[in-house]
């Protein structure tokens, strides 16, 4: 590797249901922006674009990084986006630290979005492919068998999946750009919303968010003239697996334990429980909260209900997982991924606010998509490696 | 910075519009083929990353289905671009700049012929102020040739020149679409599509998709006769507002030149993602390209345009030449959007020893 990677500036937007006050580019813009704020940055210091987003059905524009060149000041610079699929916040991030790591730019603004409001994801998603069967049930409808399978296998007790779903939105009142404020919410009130996609109720699934969110990244010469405290990238990692693979486990897929092996080792992680101090990961539905920590390594398997059962994951807890509230409380789409690793950095340079865990130093930002076929990481570190 | 070679390209055998298969179909062989002919083991290919784009299947994650091509088991390290497939080689060659692996498979396939393109484009335009106009491509094209023509002199017998050219030249592809021996003359009788534009001045429909194996420097000698060197790439934008750019020009593409170096030396064969036939004059004079070059010997777009991996064919076609010794020294160009709005150069290289 020929440079090390850093954080020098975070943005976001404030996430809602519907951000009728701006177009699009209006709401790129405001991500960007504060990043380059944040960064005391201006367009002109940046030299390269990396951008994602979900599928381009989800506002009906075609290749909109065509669209948004004017709006992220690309004119004249080079501009990649980057697509796969829900992981794809998290992709974006890792391309352009190739772009600082391989010493190709100095200085990249990366950025995800998703504007939800000007389509429909659930259309979009349930689109008959042209050579397949329709599954018209969108996300909820693909993964809640695959978290039947996770009850059945591990014998979770019913209330964790709305113990999840009651603490990420706690946490989300302590994150001032969360979408969903839901002061007051409990066990019983998840328990009466209504079942979607049996034994996924509606307030244990994520909403349909817009926003956006943007990062400034430096090789280690511009990181060391950045005015805040940076975020060092220890380590990055992407998997993928495909659709359809014999013996494939969509429960606990080989391609999301590989992915954190790599990432784990590039960070010099041997046991992330310990090693990580906080962590933000993808969760739109809340079961995916223990799945994910026995896939991730924080648990065994078929014991990571146990850790949410204990509280261990609750944002006073040992091992404190989605403090910003997650995807359960802001979900647009595209920048879902983006925001975890933006919430992890967030956490290691002490600037999360109401909801910054006390001496954050190693974090892990997890995103996932796809068929839980899809998935990228990073780790950042408060001390410079 | 690491060296990196194209080691290896191959693209379907056929561009015709092709109902009996899907994009997994088209892109099997296409792939098996690249990889073979690299003679690395698949497994022990260290990135893997692709281009396409779902609006063209009408379905999202496209690109999620083609994962199934490659046989990505065990788990890859891998990535997908919704972008030409060669924006996705940038990509590749930027990992390999980490330099922490050795190898890179690009792919991208398009298969148009399940939509209407016409329609399916008009999309790529500002959703507030200009797509709800529904302009189609080809009356966009026809603006920026209309402009062209009226400002430098050129006349629509060099358009004609262009395609009787690029047709003549497809009759040594086997994998194109439209081959002929026409006279500019028999070409101009033909009526306009969008004037100054007729039929052939545009791309045909085309399905299919093209792979292209990269390799780091010990590893290319190695498996590589003679490797076709990537001396510089790069990739510019222009503005997206029509009404602001001058439509006659392109800034981002003679940028994109000048960074990867192309006029550092003589241009042998160049291969340009030109789709309608005035786009090759621009692109021409935006990167410096003079007589001396042979333009589009495979024929180039207005011969087979399987969108997405038309510009990665490019790179492709050119880094052939190299490979089989008919170059020395290629310049390769892709593009995207409206009137050439975002260009890539990539210029290729035969080294000794």
């Amino acid at each position: 590797m020929a440079e090390w990677c850093a954080v020098t500036g975070i943005g976001q937007t404030k996430h809602g249901a519907r951000r009728g006050d701006v177009s699009i580019a209006g709401l790129v813009r405001e991500a960007a922006t504060r990043a380059l704020e944040d960064a005391e940055m201006t367009w002109r210091d940046i030299e390269a674009m990396v951008i994602g987003k979900a599928p381009d059905m989800f506002e009906g524009v075609m290749m909109p990084e065509l669209y948004l060149a004017d709006a992220l000041g690309a004119v004249g610079k080079p501009i990649i986006r980057v697509h796969t699929a829900g992981s794809v916040g998290g992709s974006t991030a890792v391309v352009a630290t190739h772009l600082i790591h391989s010493g190709v730019h100095e200085r990249v603004l990366t950025l995800a979005f998703e504007k939800q409001s000007e389509s429909d994801t659930m259309w979009a998603l349930s689109s008959r492919l042209p050579f397949a069967p329709p599954i018209v049930a969108g996300a909820g409808g693909y993964f809640a068998p695959h978290v039947r399978a996770y009850i059945r296998r591990s014998g979770a007790p019913a209330h964790v999946g709305m113990e999840v779903a009651v603490k990420d939105r706690l946490n989300a009142l302590r994150n001032p750009y969360a979408h969903l404020h839901m002061e007051g919410i409990n066990l019983e009130m998840v328990a009466a919303s209504p079942m979607l996609w049996d034994p996924i109720r509606y307030l244990e699934a994520c909403p349909s968010s817009d926003g956006a969110c943007a990062m400034v990244l430096t090789n280690e010469a511009n990181a060391g003239r950045a005015p805040k405290p940076p975020a060092w990238v220890l380590g990055t990692a992407m998997r993928s697996e495909p659709v359809m693979a014999y013996g494939r486990d969509q429960v606990n897929p080989q391609a999301g334990r590989d992915c954190a092996a790599d990432v784990y080792r590039e960070a010099g992680i041997t046991n992330p429980r310990k090693d990580i101090d906080v962590a933000e990961i993808y969760v739109p539905f809340s079961w995916y909260e223990p799945m994910w920590l026995e896939n991730l390594g924080f648990a065994s398997q078929n014991e990571g209900w146990k850790l949410v059962d204990d509280g261990v994951t609750a944002f006073a807890g040992e091992m404190p997982i989605n403090p910003s509230g997650g995807v359960l409380s802001s979900n647009p789409i595209g920048a879902s991924g983006m925001l975890r690793f933006a919430e992890a950095a967030m956490q290691v340079r002490g600037q999360a606010g109401e909801h910054q865990i006390n001496d954050a130093k190693v974090a892990l930002g997890h995103a996932y998509g796809g068929g839980s076929q899809y998935f990228a990481m990073w780790v950042v570190g408060s001390e410079k490696p | 910075m690491q060296d990196v070679a194209v080691v290896s390209f191959a693209q379907s055998t056929s561009f015709a519009p092709d109902p009996l298969r899907n994009e997994v179909e088209l892109l099997l062989p296409v792939m098996n083929e690249a990889v073979e002919r690299s003679g690395i083991p698949k497994k022990e290919i260290g990135f893997t990353v692709s281009g396409s784009c779902d609006y063209l299947a009408g379905a999202p994650f496209s690109f999620v289905s083609a994962l199934d091509a490659v046989g990505a088991w065990p788990p890859i390290i891998e990535s997908h671009v919704e972008m030409d497939g060669a924006w996705a080689l940038y990509e590749a060659w930027v990992r390999l700049q980490v330099s922490d692996i050795d190898s890179a498979l690009v792919y991208a396939f398009g298969k148009s012929s399940i939509g209407d393109t016409n329609e399916i484009l008009t999309l790529q335009h500002d959703p507030y102020y200009v797509a709800p106009l529904w302009p189609d491509p080809v009356s966009i094209a026809a603006l920026q040739a209309r402009a062209l023509l009226e400002s430098d002199g050129y006349s629509e017998s060099d358009l004609a020149n262009i395609v009787a050219r690029s047709h003549k030249s497809a009759m040594s592809n086997s994998s194109a679409q439209r081959t002929s021996e026409t006279s500019v003359e028999q070409l101009l009788s033909a009526p306009y599509t969008v004037s100054p534009l007729r039929e052939h001045d545009c791309p045909p429909v085309s399905d299919g998709a093209a792979a292209v194996v990269l390799a780091t420097g010990d590893l290319a000698r190695r498996i590589s006769e003679r490797p076709a060197w990537i001396a510089g790439i790069d990739h510019r934008i222009d503005s997206h507002s029509l009404g602001a750019r001058d439509l006659t020009s392109s800034p981002s593409a003679a940028l994109a030149a000048r960074n990867a170096g192309a006029n550092q030396g003589p241009v042998d064969v160049a291969e340009l993602h030109a789709q309608f036939s005035h786009e090759e004059l621009i692109l021409r004079r935006a990167i410096g390209l003079d007589n001396g070059t042979a333009f589009n010997p495979s024929g180039g777009p207005l011969c087979a345009n399987p969108i997405m991996a038309t510009g990665l064919i490019r790179i492709g076609e050119a880094a052939s030449r190299i490979m089989d010794g008919s170059a020395s020294r290629a310049v390769a160009h892709a593009s995207s959007g409206p009137c050439l709005q975002q260009n890539l150069v990539c210029v290729l290289e035969a080294r000794d020893g």
